[in-house]
């Protein structure tokens, strides 16, 4: 596992998410920032604001969706968007700051919002590599 | 999807047999070219289904099925409650109540020629569209809990359109039954800003003009002409149902396993309709439905108001508002008995035949308009239910075109302002914030919604009654 990367997968009529992490919680940022690139380009996103968010789950998968559907809610309500993530994560519970700012449709270009996150090719694992990746398909 | 796992009833239909854990056989409609180019996972999620407690005759795919959650998109499935029969928030989708609404205009091609600019224009102008849009009105917790009540009979007491619009929503405009206390403070709050926007990805506001009438005397009882233009709206619950289907999906993950049913899929998570959790989902999914329709009659308000701007005293009355992520209560003939069910449709509209009551008045000696979305390039058809369709499917039929590419695909095929000046030079204005969600809308990454609407037409679903082609469309 050399590098923390997220990257989006064909879906027929929806998009996933899959992030990839030396840990867990680097997967699970990873897939955030994966999240953030279905509405709009990452790196266009300024981190001026954190928002702390904390989420748990029965289990590791659940516990992915739990947690984007968490930023889905976030970036809804205060019509942010966000581009930079921290995650720790400590048995079902899972610890979380996102970095961001308000919409600016004049700065992000931007694609669909996300209704949802959900269980459609979830996978929380640990590669063969070592490396961990964490997906899922989200709804827009 | 592999045709050999299929046995062709007729040109238009296609049984799997029961078999492992399935309760009733599936049944696809469709052409053999359409369902050659299925995902093999509307096969297995077609199959899935017929396994689920209560589920009566068969699981069915419209014409347009394609990978859903848990349900395919597409999908049509009716449950007997006093049979342990289940509700599915995957079986409704997230988008809860996602719907079209067509007005008519009573002007031609001719008169909107010259102001299509301006027209195009004001409507941009007038109706929030896209990411992060906001609404014009804000509700608070008690004109919240009046909306999910009242649905669109709420938005007219607003003093958003007329008493006459209710008369051609489904139920009037207003489903019984909502509870507005299982709906949790997260959705209320993600609605709060949202109530009259359009949202974005496949939702649209279009400007249509009709170039076929397929069957004249339907077209006529519907007020369609050649030539007409009439105005169609593309859009949902918005934040407010899509944070109900996320909450109720791990609910009623939870609740399947505590009632001992099986899932072959999680996200076919379901529960008892009888059961605390099936009976909390239906309060709230039916707080979305109304909040569905309120939404449909602001956003009609706000495009009366942009028209009348070019054409004082336009009236703009409504063709039809039609529903397809729903679960409503119907009663339905079965093997001869009148049955109670519990009806899904993912991805499918209801398509009711010729005198039943639930038809308008007015529109109840020809049956159903039923309302089916194309893409910004190619047509929208109106068709009506049939008497053979509700038999068939529950009086159900197809939603629309159904993608054929990916979003990722299409950004790396498509440039948005490329699309948008193609269509241009073809007669179609576009007006949108995002020339990326343009780009991911290209028709071309649709499937042919003529072949769809053609089998639906072919199979006895519903009767085709006019195309629409688009002029001007409002993408989020």
């Amino acid at each position: 596992m050399s590098e923390c990367r997220w990257e989006l997968l064909p879906h027929g009529a929806d998009i996933g998410v899959r992030g990839l992490g030396r840990t867990k919680a680097e997967a699970f940022e990873q897939a955030a920032v994966a999240l953030t690139a279905v509405i709009t380009e990452p790196a266009s996103v300024a981190p001026n604001e954190c928002v702390e968010i904390s989420c748990a789950a029965s289990d590791d998968e659940l516990l992915l969706v739990n947690w984007l559907n968490a930023l889905v809610y976030e970036m809804a309500t205060r019509k942010m968007l966000f581009g930079r993530y921290e995650v720790r994560i400590e048995g079902s519970q899972l610890f979380g700051k996102a970095w961001g700012e308000p919409i600016d449709e004049k700065k992000h270009e931007l694609g669909v919002e996300v209704k949802g996150a959900t269980c459609t090719e979830l996978k929380v694992a640990i590669d063969p590599d070592g490396g961990w990746t964490a997906q899922c398909v989200v709804d827009v | 999807m592999e045709l050999s796992r299929l046995q062709q009833r007729s040109e238009n239909e296609w049984w799997i047999a029961p078999h492992g854990k399935m309760r009733v056989p599936a049944v696809i409609f469709a052409t053999e070219p359409l369902i050659r180019d299925m995902d093999e996972k509307v096969y297995e999620q077609v199959t899935n289904v017929a396994t689920l407690p209560g589920i009566v005759k068969a699981s069915y795919a419209m014409p347009d099925a394609h990978w859903g959650y848990g349900f395919p998109i597409g999908g049509v499935a009716a449950f007997d409650a006093d049979k342990d029969g289940v509700i599915s928030a995957g079986g409704v989708g997230f988008d809860i109540s996602c719907g079209v609404r067509t007005l008519l205009t009573g002007l031609t091609l001719e008169k909107i020629q010259p102001v299509k600019d301006k027209l195009a224009d004001l409507l941009y102008r007038n109706i929030p569209a896209g990411v992060g849009s906001r609404g014009k009105l804000s509700l608070n917790e008690k004109e919240m809990n009046s909306m999910l009540t009242g649905g669109a009979q709420w938005a007219v007491k607003q003093g958003y359109g007329t008493v006459a619009d209710l008369q051609r929503v489904e139920e009037n405009g207003c489903i019984p039954g909502a509870h507005p206390h299982e709906v949790s403070d997260r959705a209320k709050k993600r609605q709060r800003e949202e109530m009259g926007t359009l949202g974005s990805g496949n939702h649209y506001l279009e400007v249509q003009h009709v170039t076929k009438i397929v069957d004249r005397d339907i077209a006529a009882a519907f007020g369609l002409s050649q030539g007409a233009i009439v105005l169609s709206i593309h859009c949902g619950s918005r934040g407010l149902g899509h944070q109900i289907g996320t909450e109720f999906l791990t609910r009623m993950a939870e609740a399947a396993s505590q009632h001992g049913i099986d899932l072959p899929d999680r996200e076919l998570a379901c529960a008892p309709i009888n059961s605390p959790v099936g009976e909390a989902y239906l309060g709230a999914m039916r707080g979305a439905i109304n909040c569905a329709l309120a939404n449909r009659q602001i956003i009609t308000h706000l495009v009366r108001q942009a028209f009348e701007e070019i054409f004082p005293q336009i009236g703009l009355p409504l063709l039809f508002d039609v529903s397809h992520n729903t679960c409503k209560v119907e009663e339905h003939a079965v093997a001869g008995k009148r049955m109670r069910l519990f009806v899904h449709r993912k991805g499918a509209t209801r398509a009711f035949g010729p005198g039943h009551e639930a038809v308008p008045e007015s529109l109840r000696a020809v049956g159903q308009p039923v309302l089916i979305g194309g893409t910004m390039g190619t047509a929208s058809y109106v068709l009506a239910g049939t008497n053979q369709g509700m038999d068939l499917a529950f009086g159900s039929a197809c939603h629309g075109a159904g993608r054929s590419m990916s979003r990722h695909q299409a950004l790396r095929q498509w440039r948005g302002s490329e699309v948008v000046q193609n269509l241009a030079s073809h007669g179609v204005l576009i007006r949108s914030r995002s020339m990326r969600g343009v780009a991911e809308e290209a028709p071309g990454a649709y499937k042919d919604v003529s072949a769809v609407v053609e089998a639906a037409d072919h199979a006895g679903l519903a009767k085709t009654v006019a195309r629409l082609e688009p002029v001007i469309c409002i993408k989020g």
